[in-house]
């Protein structure tokens, strides 16, 4: 065991922060010094930027587009990107379904698929749930029905992330609606843009974006050679890449970054003649939490150590998706803490009412809210601890 | 020692309900989110007709004599329909202050039509340093011949934006952050050299930023003695903070018993939700702080309107930190008991966690009225 830096990782570090300070737009360093709320196009942007210097996707293997580090310095390039409060990519594409197709998609899928992902002109979104279909996720009815070498989908999905921007969906669809619910799934890719069928309607979040969709298919036709793995075989791989969203959508890295937005903003907050930051109490409520992050970023590690070793992510992930969304929605309800009368603030609150650090951050407040419902809900986790862990007897 | 309401009160509480669930459901608090004042003068005139902004004031002042706990059981009915209108800021604050300290010619002028539901009124008391400290004051009142011309700024000023008279907290004499030298002023909102501009808040309503530069008023707007309100602003914020815990209340008895159903209603795993123990035991956890929050609420009601100082300070700040604390266990359980409807817009849950979330922040959070009790002088004695 030693978690200490060598001079060569060290210095991978500057030549990292050198390369993101020069590489990064002005009107997104802007946008870095409040609560980071990126939009699309400015995501997208900093993908190309990201894709066109060949650091996009440095956790696939080398021959598909990755980078060739090692797990120490993917960690500390991801560091340096939350030190510069970068806009975070979607995950849908280089950390859902890339990673899926490299494991289970065929040739042709692999080379149609894999490097419009890298380069940014394809976006997708993850079409699992369903209105009735949410923690459990097996009873879902969208139906896929074979018709010449097509599937012909009907039904609908819920909650899709990113629906409106994307180009491309994965679905989970019923193909066979007999035997054991789990049995009759199967994992289809569908152009979102240019299938007569396929309707998307936003929804406003509590967080005043419209961050979801309701996605709607109705006799929509997909080729069959858009099927990922055999037919009724969907289930193992929508697991597998559960087990892998889990270690992403923790909010690790957020976390850090609304622990120097916390700061911030206290630094900012004045309090008589003196500012929030200088508060002992208030001081000791970030260390608490910042401390917490820290004991978690070792288990981020250590599982990341572990998937170097080629061990996939166990149950284990359960663990940072827990405790990961629990300390980023603290983190941001002590901004709102900290910020006090100002948390009444909101996005259309006048420049003069509400300091530009501060925009935002109520926004975030009430959409991460979200955080301990999606990618299986905080419950569902401990279900999956008690259960796959501990092994603990069923009622 | 009896908890039960009077016949009085329960007419007064029904009928409450029964307005807000026939008149004003969450469905107008819908529509106002959008319209600039973010509420309707003509339910607030309505209310003064049904006699409801009067209630707490003594009669020799337009009032009909009740007391705050009557006031209290007003706003939690109004609490669990996102009623809009500016009964804190109007009744609670700015027509406290006006019914404790003002001469018989101010309640005439400024008390009377607001009572009658003709005007709304604000309270502006808080500044950017201020944070939660009512001393912290940098608005000044300069003497002039006729009287003060008042200067400084004031933001998050509830109903600051609409309201028709404004009282206002400034500075008499004395340093920023002195106790000494404060005091109230009634300005009128078409006053010279005042600016507002409107606040939009994360609850969907409209507060005000309050910029007074060299606005003078006459002598008569001075309003109790010069110098010394520190005293009464507290008392007026300690109210205010009562009454945002009988309003919280509402919300949190709604979410609570909206979460409750939805256990009941929901299906997954082909059984309803609420069949899980694990969330079953969240519902009681639920149950206990919602209770919780009822009964310091009950307990801050009665104690707004108690001469002892000490003890009105200690009992609110018990509610408020309740409010802060358990009403936030509610509120948050609430949300992630709806699943991934709870975080849409088109579900009402989420619009009571917005408002009670500004409500926390109101007054006091729990932080500042945890310190503020362990600075009362009974909290060292050990008995
Ligand atoms: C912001 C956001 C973004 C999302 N993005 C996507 C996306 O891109 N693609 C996608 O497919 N889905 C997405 N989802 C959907 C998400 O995965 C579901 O919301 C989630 O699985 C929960 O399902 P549900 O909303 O139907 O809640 P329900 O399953 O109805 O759950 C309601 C409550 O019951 C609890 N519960 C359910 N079963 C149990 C049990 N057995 N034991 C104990 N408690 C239980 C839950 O934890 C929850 O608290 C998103 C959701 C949100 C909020």
């Amino acid at each position: 065991m030693d978690l200490s830096y060598t001079p060569e990782q060290i210095a991978f570090r500057s030549e990292v922060r050198a390369w993101i300070e020069a590489a990064m737009p002005l009107h997104l360093k802007r946008k870095a010094e409040g609560p980071g709320h990126y939009e699309q196009a400015e995501v997208m942007e900093w993908h190309k930027i990201l894709y066109a210097k060949g650091w996009i996707a440095p956790h696939w293997p080398q021959d598909v587009g990755g980078t060739g580090w090692n797990i120490a310095q993917r960690h500390i390039f991801g560091e340096e990107l939350v030190r510069a409060n970068a806009p975070q990519l979607s995950p849908f594409g280089l950390g859902m379904v890339g990673p899926l197709l490299i494991q289970y998609g065929n040739d042709a899928q692999k080379k149609r698929f894999l490097p419009k992902i890298l380069s940014g002109e394809e976006v997708w979104c993850q079409g699992y749930s369903e209105p009735n279909a949410g923690s459990d996720l097996a009873s879902l009815q969208l139906h896929a029905d074979k018709d010449g070498d097509d599937y012909i989908l009907n039904g609908q999905k819920t909650w899709t992330t990113n629906a409106q921007y994307a180009h491309w969906i994965f679905v989970l669809a019923r193909t066979n609606a007999g035997g054991k619910k789990q049995e009759g799934i199967t994992f289809i890719l569908a152009d979102v843009r240019n299938t007569p069928g396929i309707t998307v309607k936003p929804f406003l979040t509590t967080g005043g974006t419209d961050a979801f969709s309701e996605t709607w298919f109705q006799n929509a036709r997909v080729p069959q050679s858009n099927r990922v793995g055999p037919e009724n075989g969907g289930w193992t791989m929508a697991k597998a890449l559960l087990g892998h969203e889990r270690t992403l959508i923790g909010g690790i890295a957020e976390s850090r970054r609304w622990l120097r937005l916390c700061k911030r903003i206290a630094a900012a907050t004045a309090v008589g003649s003196s500012s929030l930051l200088e508060d002992v109490e208030f001081r000791r409520r970030i260390a608490r939490l910042e401390m917490r992050l820290r004991s978690l970023e070792m288990v981020q590690l250590r599982t990341l150590a572990a998937a170097q070793l080629g061990r996939a992510p166990g149950p284990e992930s359960s663990i940072l998706k827990l405790v990961g969304t629990d300390v980023e929605q603290e983190i941001t309800e002590l901004c709102m803490d900290g910020m006090g009368h100002d948390a009444l603030g909101w996005l259309d609150s006048p420049p003069e009412a509400l300091p530009e650090v501060e925009r935002g951050v109520a926004s975030l407040f009430n959409y991460l809210r979200a955080a301990s419902i999606y990618g299986g809900s905080n419950e569902i986790q401990r279900n999956i601890i008690a259960k796959q862990i501990l092994r603990l007897p069923t009622a | 020692m009896n908890f039960d309401l009077s016949e009085e009160q329960q007419i007064l509480v029904d009928s409450v309900a029964k307005y807000v669930k026939n008149d004003s459901p969450v469905e107008r608090f819908r529509k106002q989110r959008d319209s600039e004042r973010g509420y309707e003068l003509e339910a607030w005139s309505r209310m003064g007709e049904m006699g409801w902004l009067g209630v707490a004031f003594p009669e020799e002042h337009g009032g009909f004599g009740g007391s705050f706990a009557d006031l209290a059981l007003i706003l939690e009915q109004l609490g669990r329909g996102l009623v809009p209108e500016p009964m804190i800021a109007s009744v609670v604050l700015a027509g406290g202050l006006l019914s404790r300290l003002g001469s018989a010619d101010q309640r005439k002028a400024f008390l009377d039509p607001m009572i009658e539901g003709r005007t709304t009124l604000a309270f502006a008391y808080g500044e950017r340093q201020g944070r939660y400290h009512l001393h912290e004051c940098a608005t000044r009142a300069e003497r002039r011949a006729a009287g003060f011309a008042i200067s400084g700024e004031k933001v998050w000023v509830l109903n600051g934006h609409a309201a028709d008279h404004i009282v206002v907290v400034a500075r008499t004499s004395g340093a920023q952050s002195d106790a000494a030298g404060l005091s109230l002023f009634v300005v009128d909102a078409n006053a010279q050299g005042l600016t507002r501009t409107r606040v939009p808040t994360m609850d969907g309503q409209r507060c005000g930023l309050l910029r007074f530069e060299n606005v003078t008023v006459g002598a008569d707007r001075l309003l109790g003695a010069e110098g010394s309100a520190l005293a009464h602003i507290e008392w007026a914020i300690d109210r205010g903070a009562a009454a945002a815990c009988a309003e919280g209340q509402g919300a949190v008895q709604e979410l609570f018993e909206r979460t409750v159903a939805y256990l009941k209603e929901r299906k997954q795993f082909e059984v309803p939700i609420g069949s899980f123990q694990a969330l079953q035991h969240r519902a009681a956890d639920m149950y206990a702080e919602t209770e919780l929050c009822r009964s310091s609420m009950i307990l801050a009601a009665i104690e707004a309107d108690d001469d002892d100082e000490e003890m009105r300070k200690r009992e609110i700040s018990t509610a408020k930190l309740q409010l802060g604390r358990g009403g936030w266990y509610v509120m948050e359980n609430a949300i992630q008991l709806f699943g991934g409807i709870g975080v849409t817009d088109e579900q009402d849950e989420g619009l009571f966690f917005k408002r009670l979330r500004v409500l926390q922040a109101l007054f006091g959070d729990a932080d500042w009225h945890a310190d503020r009790f362990q600075r009362l002088p009974h909290f060292a004695t050990q008995d």
